[in-house]
């Protein structure tokens, strides 16, 4: 079982990793939108790799209002 | 007609397999012009019988299969007139959409979508006319229709009752969420899932099988396979029209074309 802070670190890999940015400039309280500048279809795409890299459904709904990497890690976590 | 190129959609026939490729931006929306070139399409198919046995419908555009729906444009041309007009200019297109898909889904031939990205509301109406959905693993499939105070128009109920189980239905029905494909493929709405960027080359791989049959054959197994749920898609069509009557409807057309939300299509 991960803890929250190898998803949340594990999150943080991946979106380096899928928009470019360097992971050291990514922390877990940033909001993810503003930090990355990702539209409707990029967070419609990151919700998809997340799901296929932890192997879990995320409802859409669950992520509203979630805009940082923390309690985005927090909702993952609840599904693993 | 060997091949076609229109504003929205273009087709090629080769070695038995007719290439559908949409590629209208930004996400191949259906709308008017999308309708005409896929009135084209359904007029062509007809004809293809003689010279293919499979078809394959997929989008160039990066973004995905088909966003649905042109909700700028629904909402542009209904918003000036009165109910009566709204709802006769909604039915006239439904009935239209309605004849193309259900052209698609009783065609002889074997159909395959190969689906990446967005696949939603009236663009997951298209895919499921298809035999077969092969999806990318990066696919994602929804019917927000109920954000808007509507169900989805272009026969998705009728077709998803048909294909899957009861529950699936409701769950993608009434909560609005998108799946991604390899849950489509769980619940069997997805035959396969291919890797990142692979559904055509895998859909023709697909088509390619397909070819090796009996053409006659493999038409009478779909006839016997698939009925066309008529009753259930011309009530569909009712109950859209009853539901475009509420206000709820142009308020939420409203607010979709004005959003600048991550997730617009989520309420």
């Amino acid at each position: 079982m991960r803890t929250i802070e190898q998803t949340t670190g594990e999150i943080l890999d991946l979106a380096a990793q899928h928009f470019k940015v360097p992971r050291a400039s990514l922390s877990p309280q940033d909001d993810f939108f503003k930090k990355l500048g990702i539209d409707s279809l990029q967070a419609l795409e990151m919700l998809t790799r997340l799901e296929n890299h932890f192997g879990i459904e995320l409802p859409d709904y669950e992520m509203q209002g979630v805009s940082d990497f923390r309690t985005l890690a927090s909702r993952i976590q609840a599904r693993l | 007609m060997n091949s076609f190129k229109g504003k929205s959609l273009s087709w090629d026939v080769r070695e038995g397999v007719v290439e559908v490729e949409l590629h209208r931006a930004p996400c191949n929306e259906i709308g008017t012009k999308m309708l005409a070139d896929l009135e084209e399409f359904a007029k062509a198919l007809e004809t293809f019988s003689r010279e293919a046995s499979a078809v394959i419908l997929h989008s160039t555009r990066p973004a995905g299969f088909c966003a649905g729906a042109d909700l700028r444009e629904l909402y542009q041309s209904a918003a000036p007139l009165e109910i009566a007009a709204r709802v006769a200019g909604v039915r006239e297109f439904l009935h239209r959409i309605h004849a193309v898909l259900n052209t698609l889904d009783d065609s002889p031939l074997t159909t395959i979508a190969a689906v990446q990205g967005v696949c939603f509301g009236g663009g997951f109406e298209l895919a499921l006319a298809c035999d077969l959905i092969v999806a990318d693993k990066m696919a994602r499939f929804c019917f927000p229709e109920l954000r808007l105070g509507l169900i989805p128009g272009f026969g998705g109920i009728p077709r998803l009752k048909r294909d899957l189980g009861n529950a699936i239905v409701r769950d993608l029905l009434l909560t609005g969420r998108s799946i991604n494909a390899q849950k489509a493929a769980g619940v069997g709405l997805v035959s396969q899932v291919a890797g990142e960027g692979e559904a055509l080359r895998v859909a023709r791989a697909t088509a390619a099988q397909v070819t090796k049959f009996d053409r006659g054959t493999s038409a009478a197994a779909k006839r016997f396979a698939k009925p066309i749920p008529h009753d259930e898609l011309r009530r569909e069509i009712d109950l859209f029209c009853e539901l475009f009557t509420r206000p709820a409807v142009m308020e939420g057309l409203k607010k979709f074309v004005e959003s600048t939300d991550a997730l617009p299509y989520l309420p």
